[in-house]
Order: C-alpha cells, then sequence, then structure tokens
C-alpha cells in the first residue's frame, strides 16, 4: 500500500512539470495558433460586419489588391521602412561609435537617447503632432526667430506627412538602436584592434575591416526589430496624423483596423492582417530558428 | 610606445573630439525637445501656446493645465479627467504584470530544468508568440471576449495582456535559467526535495534581477499598449493611452493644447518614473527582446 502511494507521487512528481506547463501551452495554442487558424479561414469568407463561414475563395485577397487604400498602405510601408531602418540604424551606429571613444559624460548622455523607448507611441505621437503642427509648433517658432519665410508643413501635405512619422519614429528608436551598437562595440577585442594599429592599420580602414564586420550580429538584430516595428506600426499613425490627410498615411496596421472595425470588411481585413503575418513571419522565423539552433 | 592600457585603441585627433561631442549633444538635444515641449507647455494659458511661443518659458506660470487634464477635461462624452483612465489602466497592468510573471518563472524553470521531448519546439512556439503582428488576433479575441461577456472591461484586457506577455516573460525567465547550475537542482532532488520546493528555496532566490527585469518590461508593454486598449475597451473602462488619445483628437470645441501636453506627461509618467528608478533593468530588458542570446 505504503509503496503505492509512493509511485502515485513519483508519478506525480514526474508529471508535475508538463501539468505547470500545460495552462500557457493551452493557452498559447488556442489564442496565438487557433486565433490565426481563424483569422486565415475568415480571410476566405464573405465575412463583413460578423463573421460567416461561407467560403469565397481567394476573393478578399483578389480584391485587397484592387483597393487604392491597400496600395496606399504597402508603398507606405515600403517608404515608411526603409527609411525608418536605414535612419535609425545610421543614427545608432554613429552616436555608439562616438559613445565608445571615451567620451566624458556617456553615462549622462546614454540615458538621455534612450528614454524615448518607455514612452508609449501615442504619447510620442501627441507630443510631436504638436510640434510639427504649422499653426502653433516649429513653423511658428522659427518664423518668429525672424526667418519669416520659414516652412515646414508636412505633416498637413498629403506628398509629406507620412515623413513626419519617420521622424516621430526614428525618435523614439535610434536610441535603442544605439545600445544595440554600443554592446556590440563593448564585445570587441581590443588586442585585435592594437595588433592592427601596430601593423599600421588607419582607423577608419580598423571600422571598416575588423570593427564593423564584427558587428553584424548587431546589424541583423536592429534590421529585425526595426522591420518588425515597422510593420506593426499603428498607434504613432493613429496618434498623429490619424491616417490623414485624406488617406495619405494608412499603413497596413491602419488598413487592417479600419477596414475590419470601422468599414464592416471583416473578409478583407482579415486577409489584411494575413499578408501583414506573413511579412513578419518571413523575416522572423529564420532569425528565431537561426538563434534558437545556435544555442542547441 | 606608450603604457598599455585597456583605455580603447582608437585615438582621435581634437577637431575629430570636438565635433563628436558637438554631435552627441546636438543628438541629445534632438531626444529632449519633445519633452522639454511638453512639460513648458503643459504650464502655460492656452493663449501663449497659439500666440506662437511654443519653446519659450511660460511668462505666467499655471497648473490649471494639469489640474483640468486629471480632473475636469472632456474624454469622449464626459468631462471627468484622465484620473478614471490612468486608475483602469493600473487596475489592468498591476495584475496582468504579475500573473504573466509568474507564469513566465514557472514556464522558464519547466523548460529548463526538467526537459522532455519537444521542450524546444514548444519554446519556439512561444518565442514566435511573441513576434506576430497582433492583428492576426483581433477578431478571434473579441469574440472570445464576447462570449466570456468580459468584452469591454478591464478584466477582459487584463486576460488579452496575460495570453500575450506570456511568450515575453517565458523567454526571460528561460535565458536566465538556462545559466543556472542545473547540479544544484539536481542535488536538491537527491536530496528529495519536490518540483515546487526546488521553485521556492532553489531557482526564486536567485531570480532577483530577472524578476526586475520582466516586471519592468511587462509594465512598460502593457501600460503602453494602444491597439488591445483600443480594439476591446471602449468607454469608461479605456486605458489611459486611449483616452489620451481621445482629449487630443477629439473635434469638438478649442484644442487646448496645454492640457493635451499636461495628459501626455502624465500618460508618460509610470514608464518614465521606472525608466529613471530602474534604467538599468529596462534596458536588460529591451535588449533581451532582440538579441536572444
Amino acid at each position: 500500500m505504503l509503496s503505492g502511494g509512493a509511485d502515485f507521487r513519483t508519478r506525480l512528481q514526474n508529471w508535475l512539470p508538463k501539468i505547470v506547463l500545460a495552462p500557457s501551452f493551452a493557452v498559447m495554442v488556442l489564442f496565438v495558433y487557433g486565433f490565426i487558424a481563424f483569422t486565415v479561414y475568415l480571410s476566405f469568407t464573405g465575412s463583413r460586419m460578423l463573421p460567416s463561414f461561407d467560403l469565397v475563395g481567394f476573393q478578399n485577397y483578389e480584391r485587397l489588391f484592387r483597393v487604392r487604400q491597400w496600395d496606399t498602405a504597402i508603398v507606405n510601408l515600403g517608404v515608411f521602412a526603409g527609411l525608418y531602418i536605414v535612419i535609425s540604424t545610421i543614427i545608432g551606429l554613429f552616436l555608439a561609435i562616438f559613445l565608445d571613444m571615451k567620451i566624458r559624460g556617456e553615462g549622462l548622455l546614454r540615458p538621455i537617447f534612450l528614454y524615448p523607448m518607455a514612452l508609449s507611441f501615442i504619447v510620442t505621437g501627441t507630443a510631436w503632432k504638436w510640434i510639427l503642427d504649422p499653426a502653433i509648433g516649429l513653423e511658428v517658432t522659427v518664423q518668429r526667430w525672424g526667418w519669416e519665410t520659414f516652412q515646414f508643413d508636412w505633416i498637413k501635405d498629403s506628398d509629406m506627412a507620412i515623413y513626419t512619422i519617420v521622424i516621430a519614429a526614428v525618435w523614439q528608436s535610434s536610441g535603442f538602436v544605439m545600445a544595440m551598437f554600443l554592446a556590440g562595440l563593448r564585445g570587441i577585442d581590443n588586442e585585435i584592434l592594437k595588433a592592427a594599429q601596430m601593423d599600421g592599420a588607419s582607423t577608419f580602414q580598423m571600422y571598416r575591416r575588423i570593427i564593423l564586420p564584427q558587428l553584424r550580429p548587431a546589424f541583423l538584430s536592429a534590421f529585425v526589430i526595426l522591420s518588425h516595428l515597422a510593420i506593426k506600426s499603428y498607434d504613432l499613425v493613429v496618434a498623429m496624423t490619424d491616417g490623414g490627410p485624406g488617406t495619405s498615411t494608412w499603413l497596413p496596421a491602419l488598413f487592417m483596423y479600419e477596414y475590419t472595425f470601422t468599414r464592416n470588411q471583416m473578409g478583407i481585413g482579415a486577409a489584411s492582417a494575413v499578408i501583414m503575418l506573413m511579412t513578419i513571419a518571413a523575416i522572423m522565423v529564420p532569425y528565431l530558428y537561426a538563434e534558437l539552433r545556435e544555442k542547441n | 610606445m606608450s603604457i598599455a592600457s585597456n583605455d580603447t585603441v582608437i585615438r582621435s585627433s581634437k577637431v575629430t573630439r570636438t565635433f563628436m561631442y558637438l554631435v552627441l549633444v546636438l543628438f541629445a538635444l534632438f531626444y529632449l525637445m519633445p519633452l522639454f515641449i511638453m512639460v513648458v507647455n503643459s504650464l502655460k494659458p492656452l493663449d501663449e501656446i497659439t500666440s506662437g511661443g511654443m519653446i519659450s518659458l511660460p511668462h505666467n506660470w499655471t497648473i490649471e493645465p494639469w489640474l483640468s487634464a486629471w480632473s475636469t477635461a472632456q474624454i469622449g462624452v464626459s468631462p471627468t479627467g484622465l484620473r478614471p483612465y490612468f486608475i483602469n489602466s493600473i487596475a489592468m497592468a498591476v495584475p496582468a504584470v504579475a500573473i504573466s510573471t509568474i507564469a513566465g518563472a514557472l514556464n522558464g524553470y519547466v523548460l529548463t530544468k526538467w526537459h522532455f521531448r519537444g521542450a524546444t519546439w514548444v519554446f519556439g512556439l512561444l518565442l514566435f508568440s511573441c513576434f506576430i503582428p497582433f492583428q492576426i488576433v483581433l477578431i478571434p479575441m473579441a469574440r472570445v471576449l464576447g462570449l466570456l461577456n468580459i468584452s469591454g472591461t478591464t478584466y477582459g484586457l487584463i486576460l488579452v495582456h496575460v495570453v500575450y506577455g506570456v511568450g515575453f516573460s517565458t523567454l526571460y525567465f528561460r535565458n536566465y535559467y538556462a545559466a543556472f547550475p542545473t547540479e544544484l537542482v539536481r542535488a536538491a532532488q537527491i536530496d528529495g526535495a519536490g518540483f515546487f520546493q526546488i521553485f521556492w528555496r532553489i531557482m526564486l532566490p536567485s531570480s532577483g534581477p530577472i524578476i526586475a527585469v520582466c516586471c519592468i518590461w511587462q509594465f512598460t508593454n502593457i501600460w503602453n499598449d494602444f491597439l488591445f486598449g483600443a480594439s476591446f475597451a471602449s468607454g469608461g473602462a479605456a486605458p489611459m493611452t486611449v483616452a489620451l488619445n481621445n482629449l487630443v483628437n477629439s473635434s469638438t470645441g478649442v484644442r487646448e493644447y496645454n492640457v493635451h501636453f499636461a495628459g501626455a506627461i502624465m500618460a508618460a509618467a509610470p514608464t518614465l518614473l521606472v525608466y529613471i528608478v530602474a534604467g538599468r533593468y529596462f534596458v536588460r530588458g529591451l535588449m533581451a527582446g532582440s538579441v536572444k542570446g
């Protein structure tokens, strides 16, 4: 009898880890992968305001790519993501290189560069919305300083408004890229640099041949994180321009929300969400796979 | 030759150094400007802003905009100020952070110290779930919240944030516990310690730093979320970010920029405070979210 009890206890101990993990696993399977499957299914149905389950084939995808706003959203994403990634990376890299040169006041500068990352995109968007508003912000201020012909009304200009989103987004994330590069730079072995210097390498050569190649993982992480943030961007646009003027600052995330919840085109909204997921998966899956494999 | 030091090898001329300082200071000003503008303009009467002096200090200092933003500003339909929404956000973030951190700690412990077949797969699936665009789950989530009858409530948002926060918290604890000596766990097991005893007595006491990282990161994410708040909790249950956006983008009446700035600072204050007090852990959380090493 006693041994039977002990047996049960041992068996329970063996099962316990799995039992503890089970709720998270179940939640993940249902709320992440189950929901993904549901949205994918909806994207093949004629759902409008409410989900419906009648399949219509690829109709939503065909319509999606004929809708003008989706075109706008895709082109905007290209412009936004491209500029956002490139500018943030350049600024982050240079700030990191400069900070790494035994700069006095590094302890003060670093947190200043990084604090925007702690703020929400809604706060950031609100601040930049009014700073860039020609009626009260930068434009009037500079005009009052005496430069009376100064003009900066991009946020009201449907051709330029998307670039103001880039400004705010770069402000938000470039400090984070700086931190990633700084960590990379601090990890480089000084002995190699000393040896190169004895061989007569110039500073420029050392950066080009030794330092930048060693920062490759940091470049890769920065690219993955920034592109992931760019594809998901929603709050910042809502707070700054709410997609306007007109639909000129629509991004796919905004498109999905508008079509699903405001325009009652759930099928098309679901299709756009599926395309967003596939875009992110194309970047994240290989990256995560490589990271996990390296470790095992 | 100079004495060898662990000083940085790259040397720079005086001109380059001056240039570097100049660039660094200019960027510091660029990063600080929005915060400066928010603070300065939240302490001005409205006419000082509309007459075109966003950069200048207030002539007449006033805390009126702060009082208005906090307790009387029109948010949506009623003039309640941001206070109830601030409370909503606290009521949402605190339980969500606590639950997702506890779940993450247990999951990380199981995934690193109790190997079973398929553990890598489970972790891989969890990891990927951190990076999905949440648009892909919005429609079914709205349905499920409706079925559970917690649609449009703080409880609904707590559920949502726990569900989509567990991936990240598991990632943190898993990476932290992976470096924890497994021999200690084995030894305790031989001494007859059970699953939970090992967790309580051996793992948790050394988990302080990672608990801090996880709580800070989850809190920042949940507090700053807008998409879920806007989708699942409209009206009186809305969190702070949604209320701030309603305040700023409401089309009726005079645009009270000073009130908007005061509200923006209120929405930023908790995460900013966390960053100032525990910046080290915040940065570690950021980095752990990017470099999974």
